[in-house]
């Protein structure tokens, strides 16, 4: 048991070290969804009235709107950088000797991925505390509600990254994972539109949407922000996770790399 | 989407909502009271209850209605019905239409004496205020005011009715011994409504089209403070005060935005815009619950009301009505 606290220790040490060694890093991951909040919200302000939707009780600004699909942006780059950085640390970096322990390899990326969520909690809110004097004030209860779905989000975004790094060889690849993986993912989802606006334009482009893990990622952490529980959101993100990470771990065995060489 | 709270599952959370919940429904239960809607659209009226939040009834009454008032004792409400050119009056126990008042053309807004008695009825199209007396339903006074009269309000001393005309852009004031018009205050465009601070010291009258909400000095019947209005990312064009609304305490002033989707907050000493608050589609008229922990508003466009919590000057929930609501009065 002792080996397996010292192996966790270990890979979140590390994480966490990599974070205050790169505070270029954390300060990028914060400017992104900031200029989103204060810019692009702000022109499109007036442009796009928000009606009552659940989880929201009357009619909210776009900048409230958009705030959990933006938490969500945090974790979905934070886990998209921090596991395609496994390509790079199963050769040369410490996951290469971490992953020839006597632990076992699933349990080893299970702790890269949570030590993936818990450096991105931070981000996420400290992103929410500069959010606040802008208007997004959700019930101070529900910073503590939407712990629990920011982390399950972070892990399946983080084993979906893993999932990518586990069939990707070389680092450059990270260009192609922003233009197929990363902006398709964000842009068909309710992050930025709800869906009921979305149908409005595009039949097709809402059922996209709809089938976007991603959507039901934010919509989680909509609802978990305002105390409230989307059953279906859960059941999708958990199920996921649970898929994602199984392929990631399936992905890292020692005898489908002997087959890849 | 179905939803529950998360708190079901964590048990700390659900300690700590609980007692949240506990104190929500304790303070509910001090402000229990129904709110009553005119359903312009509808000719319907919809009442709800203000511990829910939710809308209980919805009674037919007369075309068009739209100006709503209680009588003091909070017994009868007066219906402005517009298009069947009558003032009504709903038995609030029975919830039955007991009488019609011969109010003139197409009444809209009105005023109750404090006298419980005489009521002012600006009468759009006829270019007059009807005085009639509910007792006996009989037709005191008709006095001429200029064209599309508008906002009535009487002085909390009883001493002054005030009407507002549109078009003319005048506030025409009207000693109520006499009944005879004796003074106007020239206004911004569009003058809407108007509203006594509850010394009767000062007058708020809104302008729709000026934009702007004329404080005026009641003795001396000359605007002393001139408002206007800006939000981020609203046209100034859509900035059209309607509604206006005045904490007893003198603390507070709201003024109802119409298109711009608003509502002021305005320091009622200083005259200062405090904030804007995001309510549904052209919010028009607006009413304080019992304690003026809440005011509620009409957005017509949207067909709904919105709760604005008073102390937190926060907009906690918006409730869908029937079609262009337009006047609100709450029922302690």
């Amino acid at each position: 048991m002792n080996s397996y606290w010292f192996g966790f220790r270990g890979i979140l040490g590390r994480e966490f070290l990599r974070f205050i060694s790169q505070r270029s890093r954390f300060l990028s991951a914060l400017v992104r969804p900031l200029l989103w909040l204060l810019v692009f919200a702000a022109g499109f302000r007036a442009a796009l009235g928000i009606a009552i939707i659940a989880p929201y009780e009357t009619y909210i600004t776009y900048e409230v709107y958009i705030a959990p699909g933006l938490c969500c942006m945090i974790l979905l780059f934070n886990g998209m950088q921090s596991s395609l950085g496994m390509v790079y640390d199963r050769e040369m970096g410490s996951m290469r000797v971490l992953l020839m322990s006597p632990l076992p390899r699933p349990f080893l990326l299970i702790c890269k991925l949570l030590a993936i969520a818990l450096i991105s909690l931070a981000q996420v809110y400290a992103f929410l505390a500069i959010a606040r004097p802008v208007g997004v004030e959700p019930p101070p209860l529900g910073y503590l509600t939407v712990l629990p779905a920011l982390v399950l989000v972070a892990l399946m975004l983080g084993a979906l990254g893993l999932l990518i790094s586990s069939r990707i060889r070389q680092l450059e690849n990270f260009a192609g994972v922003m233009n197929f993986v990363i902006f398709p993912m964000f842009f068909l989802s309710s992050a930025l539109y709800p869906l009921w606006k979305m149908r409005e334009a595009s039949e097709w482009l809402y059922w996209l949407c709809l089938a976007n893990p991603f959507s039901h990622a934010v919509e989680l952490v909509r609802f978990a922000l305002y105390q409230q529980l989307n059953l279906p959101a859960l059941a999708i993100t958990a199920g996921c996770t649970l898929a994602f990470s199984l392929l990631a771990v399936a992905g890292f065995s020692p005898q489908r790399a002997a087959r890849a060489r | 989407m179905k939803t529950t709270t998360l708190l079901k599952s964590l048990s700390l959370s659900l300690l700590v909502a609980g007692s949240g919940f506990a104190a929500t429904a304790l303070s509910s239960t001090a402000v229990a009271a129904t709110a009553i809607v005119s359903n312009e659209k509808d000719d319907t009226l919809s009442l709800i209850d203000l511990d829910s939040l939710q809308v209980t009834e919805t009674l037919p009454v007369g075309q068009r209605p739209r100006g709503i008032t209680l009588s003091k004792d909070h017994s009868k409400l007066y219906i402005c019905a517009s298009d069947s050119d009558t003032v009504q009056i709903m038995d609030l126990k029975t919830r039955q239409i007991i009488a019609e008042l011969p109010s003139g053309e197409d009444p809209e807004q009105f005023a109750l004496h404090p006298n419980d008695r005489l009521l002012y009825i600006a009468n759009e199209d006829d270019a007059l205020v009807t005085v009639v007396d509910t007792g006996d339903r009989s037709v005191v006074a008709q006095i001429d005011v200029g064209v599309e009269p508008e906002g009535m309000a009487v002085s909390p001393d009883g001493k002054w009715a005030v009407n507002t005309s549109e078009t003319t852009n005048m506030v025409h004031w009207i000693d109520t011994e006499t009944h005879q018009l004796v003074d106007n205050t020239l206004v911004d465009q569009r003058p809407r409504h108007v509203e006594f601070s509850k010394d009767g010291n000062i007058l708020w009258a809104s302008s729709e089209i000026g934009g702007t909400v004329s404080v005026i000095d009641v003795a001396s019947r000359q605007i002393q403070h001139k408002l206007s209005f800006k939000i981020r990312g609203v046209h100034p064009d859509k900035v059209q005060p309607v509604g206006v609304k005045l904490t007893d305490d003198g603390r507070y002033a709201f003024i109802a935005l119409g298109p711009a989707n608003h509502v002021a907050v305005v320091d009622a000493k200083t005259f200062e815009v405090l904030d804007y608050l995001l309510v549904g589609r052209r919010v028009w008229h607006m009413a304080f619950n019992e304690d003026q922990s809440r005011l509620l508003t009409t957005n017509g466009v949207s067909g709904d009301v919105s709760v604005i919590d008073v102390d937190q000057l926060k907009v906690t929930k918006s409730i869908k009505v029937g079609r262009y609501p337009w006047g609100v009065v709450v029922l302690p």
